[in-house]
Parts: C-alpha cells; structure tokens; sequence
C-alpha cells in the first residue's frame, strides 16, 4: 500500500449513527468531531493529552481526542458527551453533576462526564481513591475535584445509571 | 500541524518496507500519544506516518511462549497494568503501567511506543531493565532480539537499524524466584512525569538489580551479585558503599524543568533505599 495524503474517506459510527465522511490526514479527531460533525460539546483545550477536556470513548475506552488522528479512527465506534443521555434528558450522572454544584465555568465537564461514565461501566462502585485516580486525567481549573467526586459516587450509590 | 502523507499497512513487509524507502523522513504511529504532540509542535515533521495499528502481528497481545510473557507491539498500558500474568510474575512492569500518564494515556500508550521513543523519564524502562527483557525487532534483514540494555541511546534513539520496527518485548521468566517493585517520585501525584522512576528486584541468590530512569540521558541498570544488597541483616557499613555504587551512572540534567540535579540525586537514594526493602518483603512472601 502506499501513502495517501490530503484527504482520506473514513467511516466513524458517533454515538450509535454512521458517518461517512473525508478527513484531512492530518486532523485529529477532535477536529473532525468539533468542526466537521459540530459536535462541539468535546472541548479543545491542553492539545497534549494533559487536560483530557477532548475526552472521548473509542471503541469502549476514554482517549484523548486530541491526540488521535481522525484517519485513525476510521471504522471505529466513538461516544462524545453529546451520546451519554440514552435520550434528550440527562442522565443520571449529569443530574449529579449538576444537584453536586460540579459545574462552574462548566468547560472541563464534558470530558469530566466522559471519563466518570467509563469509570462507572467498568467500576459500578468506585471508592473515592478510585474516583480520583479514574479522574486524574481532566483537570478542573475551578477547583470542582470534591464535588465532581461527590456526583460521581452519589451516581454509584443510586440503582442503574 | 503541518500535512504528511498517512499509510496503514495491513501487512508487517509493507511497513518494513515503507520504513525502509523513507527511513528518517517516516515514523511510525502506534498510540499517537508522544507522535501527535510531536507533529503538532513541529518537533516532528515527517513526510509519512506509519499507522501499524492494523498490522496483525501488531495486534495487542499478551501470551506466553518458550518461557517467556510476550507483550505486542499493539498493546497498551491498560492492558498490561491488568493482565494477571503480568501481575503476578512481572507486578514491578505492571505497577510501571499502571502509572503512565492518565486512564485517557494508558488506553492508547503502547509498551513498544513507550520504550521506543527512549525517553529517560520512561516509567516502564526501569522494570524491563530488571527483569532483562528482549525486543523483538523485524527489519530488512529478518528477525532480531535486542537486550533491553543495549536498546536505548538517549532520548528519542535506539539501537534500532533503518527500517527496523519492534513487533514485541519479551520478558524471559525468572529462573529463580524474585521479589520486584516500582516506585516514582512526581510533582504531583496523578497525571504527571517522574522526576525519578526506578524499579528493584532481588531474587533468591540474593542478586539485587536496581533500575532507574528520568536521572540521566537514557534509563541505567546496576546490578550486586555480592547478596550484601538483599540480606536485610547486613551491617549499613558494607551497605552503603555497595548501595552507592548502583548510582554512579546517574547524571541528571541541570535544564530540566522538573526537579534539580540535587533533589533527583537525592530521591534516587530514598526511593531505592525503599524499593530494595519492598523487593526483599516481596520476595519473602512468595
């Protein structure tokens, strides 16, 4: 195979629907999430994996969306914030969210939503150690670690999710 | 950043191959988690990137095979912070894992990757020093196994021949029990680089090995075979001069960032003081 360059035809299934769309080579996937599908919920921020504001799940496990290639993701299966809610609702993390004053400038919590909806799938009860440490990679510059830890384990404590 | 032309060989010839018509011009891309900062600030700017993620010889794996755990090139940090065999006959390699980077870093950060970007601050260098791993190396020329120790130059080099691309590391099964650990000294604690990395073991000839990395241009191994090191009963006297010479190799830079030559110097005391104490604890309890 040779090298491709410019633009490559790539197919993404974003929260449960199919795209088929072409992707400069050398885009992110937050890029392409943000400015291509205007799914602009996954936030760019640290572009250098430190912030995890561009938090995503790629088939089944959080990823910073700035470090990976769109080209990368071609035929892959991708959740942004905007596919947490089965519905138009909320769910029951993002009510904690908000009844745990978690939100203040409210920038870091999608990724903070993201990262804490994958801790709960893989750990349904998560201690506060594990909160934290499932959490080390977004960052909150409003200082919102106590309460965005008090959403995620009241989440925990309630039936299903 | 700037326009590269993207490939994603399907087929291990191809990327040799690929690798070989362009040699510093391509690189390859596994997790993307050190190459996409690098494209994206400049420090990078290949004409090709290499996507191997969809080669099937570099596919995550962990199995075992003629004595040894091997881990493929494809496989992340996640992966191997929760494999029970690593777990149990490798906790100092998965306690390494399970520190590098962030959950977000971890699902996407591949052993290869780490240990081929040579970076001194790699977490896992210093366990794979300790437990004497292998890469697993194909190029041009066929098949290759590189020891650990004779793989990392300095930052960002290998010993790796044009057109070379590691498709695993293997870590031989101790021959005789060991007791192993892996501690970090970081700024803060979570997501961040270490300011000193270093891995123990001690095994039941009383052989101490003592790695450590983020001290120094590459990551350094010393190793006593005299058993002073592991017997916890030997006087601090005999110790110390044994003890000290494990760091000899140490040189910390006075440009980083992150911690000056003096503190790193110091911790790496501290921390392997502490390690050879959990290795020996460890290693009493198998």
């Amino acid at each position: 195979m040779s090298a491709s360059a410019a633009m490559l035809p790539i197919e993404l299934t974003v929260n449960g629907q199919r795209r088929a769309i072409e992707v400069a080579v050398h885009h992110t996937l937050l890029d392409v999430l943000r400015d291509d599908l205007g799914l602009t919920g996954t936030k760019e921020c640290c572009l250098v994996g430190e912030c995890g504001a561009c938090t995503v799940i790629l088939d089944g496990r959080t990823v910073d969306s700035c470090l990976v290639l769109a080209v990368e993701a071609d035929g892959l299966e991708i959740t942004t914030v905007e596919g947490l809610a089965a519905d138009q609702g909320l769910s029951l993390l993002q009510q904690a969210f908000l009844d745990k004053g978690a939100v203040q400038c409210g920038f870091c919590i999608p990724g903070q939503l993201v990262s804490a909806h994958a801790l709960l799938a893989d750990n349904p009860h998560p201690t506060v150690p594990e909160i934290q440490e499932g959490l080390a990679g977004n960052l909150c510059r409003c200082g919102c670690y106590q309460q965005i830890s008090d959403a995620v384990l009241a989440t925990a404590d309630g039936a299903g999710r | 950043m700037h326009t590269f032309a993207y490939a994603r060989p399907t087929e291990l010839a191809e990327a040799v191959a690929l690798l070989e018509a362009h040699g510093p011009d391509a690189r390859l891309l596994a997790g993307g988690t050190d190459l996409i900062i690098r494209l994206r600030d400049g420090s990078a700017r290949p004409g090709v990137v290499i996507d191997v993620k969809r080669i099937a010889e570099m596919r995550p794996s962990i199995r075992e095979e003629a004595g040894c755990l091997v881990i493929g090139a494809g496989t992340v940090m996640s992966d191997i912070a929760a494999d029970d065999r690593a777990r149990r006959v490798f906790p100092a390699l998965a306690e390494a894992a399970a520190v590098v980077g962030s959950v977000q870093i971890r699902n996407r950060a591949t052993l290869a990757g780490n240990v081929c970007n040579a970076s001194p601050a790699a977490d896992t260098a210093p366990a794979l020093l300790v437990y004497g791993a292998r890469v697993v190396a194909v190029g041009p020329a066929g098949t290759r196994r590189i020891p650990i120790d004779g793989f990392f130059v300095r930052s960002g080099v290998t010993t790796l021949a044009r057109g070379e691309i590691v498709t695993a590391i293997e870590l031989p099964v101790p021959e005789r029990a060991m007791g192993a650990v892996h501690v970090r000294r970081t700024r803060r604690r979570g997501h961040d680089l270490a300011s000193v990395t270093l891995c123990c073991g001690v095994d039941t000839a009383g052989v101490t090995r003592l790695a450590y990395g983020s001290v120094g241009p590459r990551p350094v191994l010393g190793v006593d075979e005299s058993g002073v090191l592991a017997d916890p009963a030997a006087p601090d006297a005999v110790k110390g001069p044994i003890f000290e010479r494990l760091f000899v190799d140490a040189s910390p830079s006075a440009r980083s960032m992150r911690a000056s030559p003096e503190y790193r110097q110091a911790m790496l005391r501290v921390l392997g003081a502490r390690a050879l104490r959990v290795a020996i604890d460890r290693l009493a309890q198998r």
